[in-house]
């Protein structure tokens, strides 16, 4: 029997009901019923949001300050402003930082030991429970301070920051094409000056990205925030003098405590303070998506 | 090369001038001093992130020390936890992390892979799956809390007549001896598989992605179905990166704190029925941190440090385990 043979005894047509390709074909419908399951929580939550909270979003629920017990009306004004402090905080401790040490690990120092011990620690850091940076402020902050407060609630918070801005700005500064470092160090640049003038700036968008992921995700923290900032009924800037170093509240810690209640006034401002939550991080989401659309 | 072709010598030499803001030139002596001071500040960057790390097994270790010295290893061991009469121990709370973390796992993980496949093997055009990309990735922006509280109004109600079927008709098993009052292992490792979604899928593409493309060519080239291909080559290919997956996924999910405070019930009892309420160790810490006397602090420094060790240990052998996945695939 030759080749010519074979080939003309064997059927290459496809079969559709053959068992072996039905079998395939159910598990492509199985697939595709898992992918729609796991799209129904996200709309959900969304419709949720939609329909609870934005019954209850007005000009007075974003300025005034939390209802005690059975009062009706109130918001959260205060946990907003609580929220982009706290949150202000932690970025202005953890970008600084960050980038300093994604320019090590990127450029000045990427294949020495410290850099490579760095790395797989602050990928590490990446898996730490949010909680246990709250533990971690407690004993470096509350305790030492005697008091909770925003900047130990900002501590909390740019731990868990940090690791998202290193590891991305990081990714983004080797993003820089080579011949751009090398024209610079060609014209006699310092490694600052090809750093600062050359690989920053080209990088900025992919850098700014990940802060803004950092930041988006620290607002939302909760766990961080419960025995840091703690929570306060009043404003941060209230009778005339600015109380940083006093408990402060924040959309995230409100939402927790409504969410037990069994008023349904807080828990309709509970609903319509996720709403905020989430407007704030889902905008900076996609902005940074946007933002970090690759331009080079 | 310019002078051996004759009429091209004519070269206008203000092009080659430096501008007065270019940083043309030998560097001065204070680009010198600068340099070196920026590299120094980048350098400390880097020793201060390892310093805060090394601070953080300090500060939660050395806080727990007094603890660890009182009740030493029974606090692993009893399952009493009562302010007043000074006994802590948290096996309840080690038993609802790791029971509740499995769920979700189980859960999370089987939806996860195939998302994974679905998204990563031509199923869909890719306009669609960029939607169903950002889909996944968006359930990872939702905060914990906004989670817990959707769980609270709308996961509980909706698995409850579930529950209540499973537990009259199915009670003899002791997955559902007890009937769900409310909150419970169940409804709060749904919502936990939810959350680890996300990363599962996003490593599990990373490895489906790492898999050569001449493998599948094979595969398809011996007469195999998309699925046979999908199946018995693609995923065993990417199998330790799935696994690792997996792992990243589990750790995720043991750190996990609001929706479990939340969700969980925070009961002190070992319980094999997913519909009874538990607690886990996060949840334990967040409930009674912020009204701990000073003796208390001790014992939850203690809890904190447990955690810590199971995260630490789960997370790095993910990390190693990716390592070695990546490797492989080079």
């Amino acid at each position: 029997m030759n080749a010519a043979d074979v080939s003309a005894s064997v059927d290459l047509r496809r079969a559709p009901l053959e068992r072996r390709a039905l079998r395939s074909a159910m598990l492509t419908g199985g697939a595709w019923l898992v992918a729609v399951i796991a799209a129904v929580p996200l709309l959900s939550v969304l419709y949720m949001l939609v329909s609870h909270g934005g019954a209850r979003l007005n000009v007075e629920a974003l300025t005034t300050l939390p209802p005690a017990g059975f009062e009706m009306g109130g918001g959260f004004g205060n946990a907003l402003v609580g929220t982009l402090v706290v949150v202000a905080i932690g970025a202005a401790i953890a970008v600084p930082v960050g980038i300093a040490a994604a320019v090590f690990l990127a450029e000045l120092g990427s294949t020495s030991s410290l850099a490579n011990v760095a790395r797989f620690a602050t990928k590490t850091l990446t898996g730490l429970p949010s909680i246990l940076a709250g533990v971690f402020a407690y004993a470096l902050v509350v305790l030492v301070t005697g008091t909770y407060s925003a900047p130990a609630g900002g501590v909390a918070l740019s731990l868990l920051m940090v690791p998202t801005v290193i590891l991305t700005a990081e990714e983004a500064l080797k993003m820089v094409p080579k011949i751009m470092k090398d024209a610079a160090y060609g014209m006699g640049c310092t490694r600052t000056q090809v750093i600062a003038r050359v690989l920053l700036p080209t990088a900025l968008p992919g850098i700014l990205t990940g802060v803004m992921l950092a930041v988006a995700r620290a607002a939302g923290e909760t766990a961080p925030l419960l025995f840091t900032a703690l929570f306060s009924n009043y404003w941060l800037y209230q009778d005339g003098h600015l109380g940083l170093m006093q408990p402060t509240a924040s959309l995230a810690v409100l939402i927790y405590n409504f969410s037990g209640m069994p008023f349904d006034n807080q828990i309709e401002l509970a609903w319509a303070a996720s709403l905020v939550l989430v407007l704030i991080v889902l905008v900076i989401n996609v902005a940074s998506r946007l933002l970090g659309k690759p331009k080079i | 090369m310019a002078a051996s072709r004759p009429g091209v010598a004519v070269v206008n030499v203000e092009l080659f001038r430096p501008k007065r803001d270019s940083v043309c030139g030998p560097p001065s002596a204070v680009d010198f001093v600068i340099d070196r001071g920026f590299r120094a500040l980048s350098r400390g960057g880097v020793l201060l992130i390892l310093f805060v790390i090394a601070m953080l097994l300090w500060e939660i270790g050395g806080k727990a020390i007094p603890g660890i010295q009182r009740y030493g290893l029974s606090f692993l061991t009893s399952s009493t936890w009562d302010v007043s009469r000074e006994q802590y121990g948290i096996l309840p709370a080690i038993w609802g992390t790791l029971y509740s973390s499995l769920l979700a796992l189980l859960i999370g993980g089987f939806f996860g892979v195939t998302m994974a496949i679905f998204l990563t093997q031509d199923f869909l055009p890719p306009r669609l799956a960029a939607v169903f990309r950002t889909t996944v990735e968006l359930l990872a922006a939702i905060p914990s809390v906004v989670y817990g509280l959707w769980g609270i109004f709308v996961v509980i109600p909706f698995i409850r007549p579930f529950a209540d079927v499973m537990h009259n008709e199915f009670g003899w098993i002791p997955f559902f001896s007890t009937s769900l009052s409310g909150p419970g292992l169940l409804p709060a490792s749904i919502v936990l598989a939810i959350m680890v979604l996300p990363t599962i899928a996003a490593v599990s593409q990373d490895a489906l992605r790492a898999v050569p493309f001449r493998v599948k060519q094979a595969a398809y080239g011996l007469g195999a179905t998309q699925w046979e291909a999908i199946l018995r080559v693609i995923v065993p290919t990417a199998a330790t990166g799935i696994f690792g997956a997996l792992v990243l996924g589990f750790g995720r999910a043991l750190g996990e704190t609001m929706a479990l405070a939340m969700l969980v019930g925070n009961s002190n009892q070992i319980t094999l029925s997913m519909l009874s309420p538990a607690n886990t160790l996060a949840a334990l810490l967040a409930l009674n941190f912020p009204e701990a006397g000073p003796r208390e602090v001790e014992v939850l420094m203690y809890g904190a440090l447990v955690l810590m060790a199971i995260t630490l240990v789960v997370n790095v052998l993910g990390s190693v385990i990716m390592l070695f996945a990546n490797r492989k695939m080079r």
